[in-house]
């Protein structure tokens, strides 16, 4: 702790020494560039427009995991920002450094600033919750995994554009119909893991990883390799095997083929609404994620997020944390987060911005839009369904990754694959479990 | 022999303290800039710290068993001398091919040395890059051709292929500055002795195979090391550009590995336990390339 004071003793120092200063500066540094870094700068700027006090710095600094990089590289240097968004595989990570952070409830609490954690919609907070109740970070950008559809391909394979596509078991006869028609991209997806592992398990109400999927203690251990992760994951490989399922990466490559009109399904998240609209040049419809119906006799649970949230560093003046906190709740504000939420297609985090949008009409005119929100707000979260918390998180989606490639090239099955993952993950949980204590 | 001269003749200074002085910036740079971080490595391969640096344990050598029971971790040794080997021998031997090449020009060949020098400036992201947006499987041009010809071309799934690719990057950005080497020890190498062989009746490839390979062993020498380094350390932007270590492991060489662990997975144990063996490793190679492989070199 002796670093900080003597930071903070240099940081006061070189404040004082810069004459008649106007508005306290509080950085922040984030992940986004082209036009989701361009939404973000133009909040910043109506932020430090509306008031003098504080100034809001945004700097980016690469994708996600560069920036939580850059913010521990920052911090072991004693140079860490105020603010750092962190995606959300990061939670964990975040929340272990304890001294490092300032949860967000203590900081509101701190600086007085008004909060009240019941505006946040509780299957979007809970990722970033402690599980007696207490929000940790602010979500900024949270979305949800859904089925992109492509109307003009089911029409020239003969399909109902309109067909009830809920199912796993009712998409697969489409993509029976696709495949025999001759279409050569029935279904691909985005980030793998995300969508048919980690939201398939919240989906069904089957743990991910024990523990509440780590939410309540680091001595968790993965389970996806439960019977219904293993059956739609080897129903996936089954369609691999027989070309109904193209594999594009481990990213959202498949992204570029769907826009592109070549693939009739795609699993990808809510955000990447805005860039099918651009592109698309056919008619499309957004669908719920499908369920096996098989699995879920009662019909599916919620989804979870995926995205960033933004985390308060340690380290820092009350002054400095009095502005991190007014920005951050000038970013839940319904108007901007409304704004965010219909630009972007990420989530709204607060009840009132999905009621404004509501109001607005963007719901009515932009179709489908509305059912990430649906997919989340449905039922109530439960410890499957409530997100993950798992250490070394990144490291264990790099691993899925690789074992389902191999399970897709048709290398090992389903069973063998995901075998693999669980255990070669649950020692990266144990070390992370260790160096954590 | 001329050496033998400058010996005889040579200058004494007495001043005993002076060598140490004019050694001292030298050995301070070594050891700041080697030494130090070095030892950093070393030392934090024995702790397993959080990755804010809040607090560590010392685990003795627990990082190092923990990677070396894992067959992951092992099967990337195989892919790192595969890619290494593989990156050296293309490079060096396209180069040489070129070199030679263009050492036989006439007209021009300052253009064609230009051109091919050019690829060295390019860097190992960009031609990561370069290489992926034509070998991608769903928009590359590569791709597009291969299946007229009906190849399907998917390195994303495909490990032999994800291999080529990556291969075929590291080596063509290698090309050029082994070229370069290549050249200049084919002009080093005087006329007469080449022109006396010819006169004697033997054949390019027999001057080539007889004369010019042996001549040039020095610098086959140092480009051998040159490239095996390269291929160790300085392609992980083409790795990291173009297949990110995957499909499965097929491309995770060591150093990716310290990279993802360290810089993705924020294990900086593991990290600088992977940075001493590969410490280790390049050290032995080293050592192999100087007794053995330097005995045949002819100066």
């Amino acid at each position: 702790m002796k670093r900080f004071s003597v930071t903070a003793a240099a940081l006061a120092l070189v404040m004082g020494a810069t004459p008649a200063m106007a508005a306290t500066q509080v950085e922040w540094w984030h992940a986004f560039t082209g036009r989701l870094g361009d939404l973000l700068a133009e909040q910043i700027k109506e932020f430090n427009e509306s008031q003098d006090d504080y100034e809001i710095v945004g700097s980016h600094k690469g994708n996600y995991s560069e920036t939580l990089n850059a913010g521990i590289a920052a911090f072991r240097a004693g140079e860490q920002p105020h603010m750092l968004m962190v995606f959300e595989v990061g939670t964990a990570t975040m929340m272990a450094a304890k001294g490092a952070i300032v949860p967000m409830h203590e900081l509101m609490s701190d600086t007085g600033a008004d909060f009240d954690p019941e505006v946040y919609m509780p299957a979007v907070k809970g990722y970033y919750t402690t599980t007696d109740g207490k929000m940790l970070s602010l979500p900024y950008n949270a979305s949800t995994p859904v089925l992109y559809v492509n109307k003009d391909a089911l029409e020239e394979a003969g399909l109902d554009p309109e067909m009830d596509l809920a199912t796993w078991e009712k998409v697969a006869v489409a993509l029976e119909a696709l495949k025999k028609s001759g279409h050569e991209c029935p279904l691909t997806t985005a980030w793998q893991s995300w969508v048919h592992l980690e939201n398939l398990s919240a989906w069904h109400d089957v743990p991910f990883a024990t523990k509440d999927n780590g939410f309540a203690g680091t001595d968790t251990e993965l389970a996806f390799n439960g019977p219904v992760q293993v059956a739609h994951i080897q129903a996936m490989a089954d369609w691999a095997k027989d070309g109904k399922f193209i594999y594009a990466g481990r990213r959202n490559e498949g992204g570029a083929r769907f826009r592109a009109g070549e693939c009739a399904f795609f699993t990808e998240s809510s955000a990447g609404y805005a860039g099918v609209k651009k592109e698309a040049e056919f008619d499309f419809a957004i669908r719920n994620l499908p369920y096996w119906g098989g699995a879920a006799k009662k019909g599916p649970q919620n989804t979870i997020i995926g995205g960033a949230s933004i985390w308060v560093m340690a380290g820092h003046e009350p002054e400095e944390y009095k502005g991190a906190a007014a920005f951050l709740n000038f970013l839940s504000t319904p108007e901007i987060q409304a704004q965010w939420h219909q630009n972007t297609g990420y989530l709204p985090i607060t009840m009132a911005a999905a009621g404004l949008t509501e109001e607005q009409g963007f719901y009515e005119e932009n179709p489908g839009t509305e059912i990430a929100g649906g997919q989340m707000t449905g039922k109530a979260p439960t410890g499957n369904s409530k997100g993950l918390r798992l250490g070394s998180f990144d490291q264990i989606r790099g691993i899925i990754d690789e074992e389902l490639e191999g399970i897709w090239a048709g290398d090992k099955t389903a069973k063998e694959g995901l075998d693999s993952a669980v255990s070669r993950g649950n020692k990266l949980l144990r070390r992370f479990e260790k160096s954590s204590k | 022999m001329h050496l033998d001269s400058a010996m005889s003749q040579r200058v004494t200074f007495n001043n005993k303290l002076l060598p140490y002085l004019l050694l001292a910036p030298q050995m301070l740079v070594t050891l700041v800039f080697f030494f130090w971080p070095a030892y950093q490595a070393a030392r934090s391969s024995l702790y397993l710290p959080d990755p804010f640096g809040l607090s560590e344990q010392y685990v003795g050598l627990e990082n190092f068993t923990f990677l070396l029971e894992d067959p992951y971790y092992r099967a990337s040794f195989l892919t790192t001398a595969t890619f290494s080997a593989l990156v050296a021998a293309i490079s060096m031997g396209a180069a040489l091919w070129l070199a030679v090449m263009a050492d036989r020009v006439i007209k021009g060949s300052g253009a064609y040395r230009t051109l091919l020098i050019w690829p060295y400036a390019v860097a190992p992201a960009i031609a990561g890059v370069l290489w992926l947006f034509m070998f991608n499987p769903s928009i590359g041009v590569a791709p597009y051709y291969l299946k007229a010809l009906g190849y399907n071309w998917n390195h994303v799934l495909n490990p032999g292929e994800a291999m080529g690719l990556v291969v075929a990057a590291s080596a063509w950005k290698q090309v050029s500055y082994n070229f370069l080497f290549f050249l200049a020890g084919l002009q080093a190498i005087p006329k007469s002795v080449i022109e006396a062989a010819a006169i004697d009746g033997a054949g390019f490839w027999r001057r080539f195979r007889t004369i010019v390979f042996p001549l040039l062993s020095p610098t086959t020498f140092f480009l051998l090391v040159v490239n095996v380094v390269y291929a160790f350390f300085e392609t992980f932007g083409v790795i990291h550009t173009i297949t990110a270590g995957g499909p499965q492991q097929a491309t995770t060489i060591l150093v990716y590995k310290v990279y993802s662990d360290g810089f993705v997975g924020q294990d900086l144990g593991s990290s600088a336990a992977q940075s001493v063996i590969l410490l280790l490793v390049v050290g032995v190679l080293t050592i192999v390339q100087f007794r053995f492989i330097e005995r045949k070199v002819h100066y």
